[in-house]
């Protein structure tokens, strides 16, 4: 059950697209996103399948394994569409009791869902082919800059990375400790709200005991290590911009030239 | 109570991209009141196999049948199961939650539907067989130490009363007195209740001094299934797959290579003992 969620999840390769330098990845990722709430016509939309389509044959994560990712969010989207649908005013389309389907509404609800289906997509992309790892890697290096402004990117990173490296845990952890209390009789499926939340109990007090004896263990090996922040911290794998890498930068450059020009010659 | 398997199947992650066969084929019988040992290499599968026994797993295809009912018909008490078979994980201390040894202990048979007072009663009982005394019934579990915690753990699941007690890896991280305790205690409530009792281990010495049969796994396959002196006559195949025959089994073979009339079926060390005496006492020696 929780072994389903793919959202987030890093899809083991040596595709072109898992050897670009995350900060590359990262870029790219947020130029996608920004150009997909910034061009909305359906030539915009249409490049961005193309883009996206590319990226993904390009990167040999079957694409069947990405759409899979949608499903937990579905629930979310179809609220969002609905509440566009109806909560958009405008020139009514359809009357149901007080609720006013309006034009302006369908679409508004188009657009979000084509945006949220994408930005999902285009993040997953960035997960499914960077680790978890090279992925603080890129951010650490790629916002290095805010260290001028006392942001402290590095512990910021780390931490990122520790959650990242725990969820993972975590979950094998959950799965373990509610098959050893079902072992006891523990139901955690049936019941009422009240009956359901007391069965988590449980599940709860061993995961956080657990979680925190391995927090402490991890801070205990870390100093023992001589870990003391980022202050002259060297890399043992320093990020270095390749050929492919500019090459990217080209592409995306391109990708982003050729949605302005759309925007000003093709008016749909 | 009788378990059977018919080849039985397992397979984690099955229509992902991480399949992995982790149970290949198993076939096989465990009857009432047997003390059967399973051993395997890290990975072979021992955790896999037994989180059947109690319907927590569900076969890829294959059946179990729980004296002759097919535990994956329709309307199988599958719950009803998880009281008869009791499964105590690897490192069961991970479970404790609740604040008292006495009410962490009364979770089990609570679940099973019994009263306060029942549960209360079954659980006393329960401390006194993996002995431990009244006054850790109002301990906090979290202040005991490792090897008491798996006791409580243990008791947890004894509490339910349970026909077959199935342990993965009781003694893993314990010292070898911590060891010795928990294994003198199965062994007493084998020979006193005439519980049916499955221990996995990947220690040979564990296992040897114990079970009166023996189930090698290796990758996810049945390799032996027979009684200790069988199992431990394959010393090279045993060797070859990551395990290691007892110690005893080394110092008889030693023994007749030397030319001693030592028998090879001997498996434990005080079997052990009383043979070397013997033919110390045949060969004419005082002792
Ligand atoms: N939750 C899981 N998801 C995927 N594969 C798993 C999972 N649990 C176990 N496996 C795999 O199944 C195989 C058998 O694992 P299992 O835990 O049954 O071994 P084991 O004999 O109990 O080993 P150990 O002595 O280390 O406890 C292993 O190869 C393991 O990698
Ligand atoms: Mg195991």
């Amino acid at each position: 059950m929780l072994k389903d969620m793919t959202i987030g999840q890093y899809y083991p390769g040596n595709s072109l697209i898992h050897r670009l330098d995350p900060r590359v990845k990262l870029l790219g990722t947020l130029v996608f996103i920004i150009s997909l709430f910034t061009f909305s016509s359906i030539s915009a939309y249409a490049l961005a399948t193309v883009a996206v389509l590319t990226v993904v044959a390009v990167s040999r994560v079957p694409l069947r394994y990405i759409l899979k990712g949608l499903k937990p969010i579905f629930i979310l989207m179809l609220i969002t569409i609905l509440f566009n649908l109806f909560m958009t005013p405008g020139t009514a389309v359809l009357q149901i009791w007080k609720l006013k389907m309006t034009e302006e509404g369908i679409r508004f609800a188009i657009h979000m869902a084509v945006r949220l289906t994408y930005l999902i997509i285009g993040s997953s992309i960035l997960t499914f082919t960077t680790t978890p790892n090279s992925l603080t890697d890129g951010l650490e290096s790629g916002l290095g800059w805010m260290n001028r402004l006392h942001v402290p990117v590095h512990e910021i990173a780390m931490m990122m990375s520790i959650a990242l490296r725990f969820i993972p845990i975590l979950m094998d952890e959950t799965d373990k400790i509610m098959r050893a209390q079902e072992a006891r009789g523990a139901d955690f499926q049936s019941g009422g709200v009240f009956h359901r939340v007391k069965a988590m109990v449980p599940l709860l007090v061993p995961l956080f005991v657990s979680a925190f004896r391995r927090a402490n263990d991890l801070a205990l090996a870390m100093e023992a290590r001589g870990y003391h922040g980022g202050a002259g911290r060297t890399k043992m794998k320093p990020l270095v911009y390749h050929r492919k890498d500019w090459i990217a930068f080209l592409v995306m450059a391109g990708y982003v030239a050729a949605q302005i020009l759309l925007r000003i010659f093709v008016k749909i | 109570m009788e378990i059977r398997i018919e080849h039985l199947n397992y397979i984690y992650g099955l229509g992902t991209s991480y399949e992995k066969k982790a149970l290949d084929d198993i076939s096989l019988t465990i009857r009432s009141g047997e003390f059967i040992g399973i051993i395997g290499h890290t990975g072979s599968g021992k955790s896999t196999l037994i989180q059947h026994l109690n319907g927590l797993n569900r076969a890829s295809s294959g059946q179990i049948f729980v004296d002759g009912k097919n535990i994956y018909e329709d309307g199988y008490p599958m719950r009803q199961l998880r009281f008869r078979v009791g499964l105590v994980f690897q490192y069961p201390e991970y479970q404790i939650f609740e604040t008292t040894v006495l009410k962490d202990i009364c979770f089990g048979p609570k679940n099973q539907g019994l009263s306060a007072e029942e549960a209360e009663g079954r659980a006393r009982a329960a401390m006194r067989m993996v002995g431990l005394d009244e006054h850790y019934e109002g301990k906090s579990p979290f202040e005991l130490s490792g090897g008491q915690k798996r006791r409580v753990a243990i008791a947890g699941i004894l509490a339910m009363n349970p026909e077959v007690l199935v342990l993965d890896e009781p003694t893993a991280g314990l010292d070898p007195k911590g060891r010795d305790d928990i294994l003198g205690v199965l062994k007493q409530l084998h020979r006193e209740s005439g519980i049916t009792v499955v221990l996995v281990s990947h220690s040979m010495e564990d296992v040897a001094d114990y079970a009166s049969r023996i189930i090698v796994l290796d990758k996810g396959k049945v390799l032996y299934d027979d009684i200790p002196a069988k199992v431990f006559s394959h010393v090279e195949e045993l060797e070859s797959i990551g395990l290691a025959a007892p110690q005893v089994t080394y110092v008889m073979r030693a023994l007749r290579g030397k030319g001693w009339d030592v028998s090879q079926d001997v498996t434990t060390q005080a079997e052990a003992a009383d043979e070397i005496l013997e033919v110390l006492r045949k060969a004419g020696v005082k002792c």
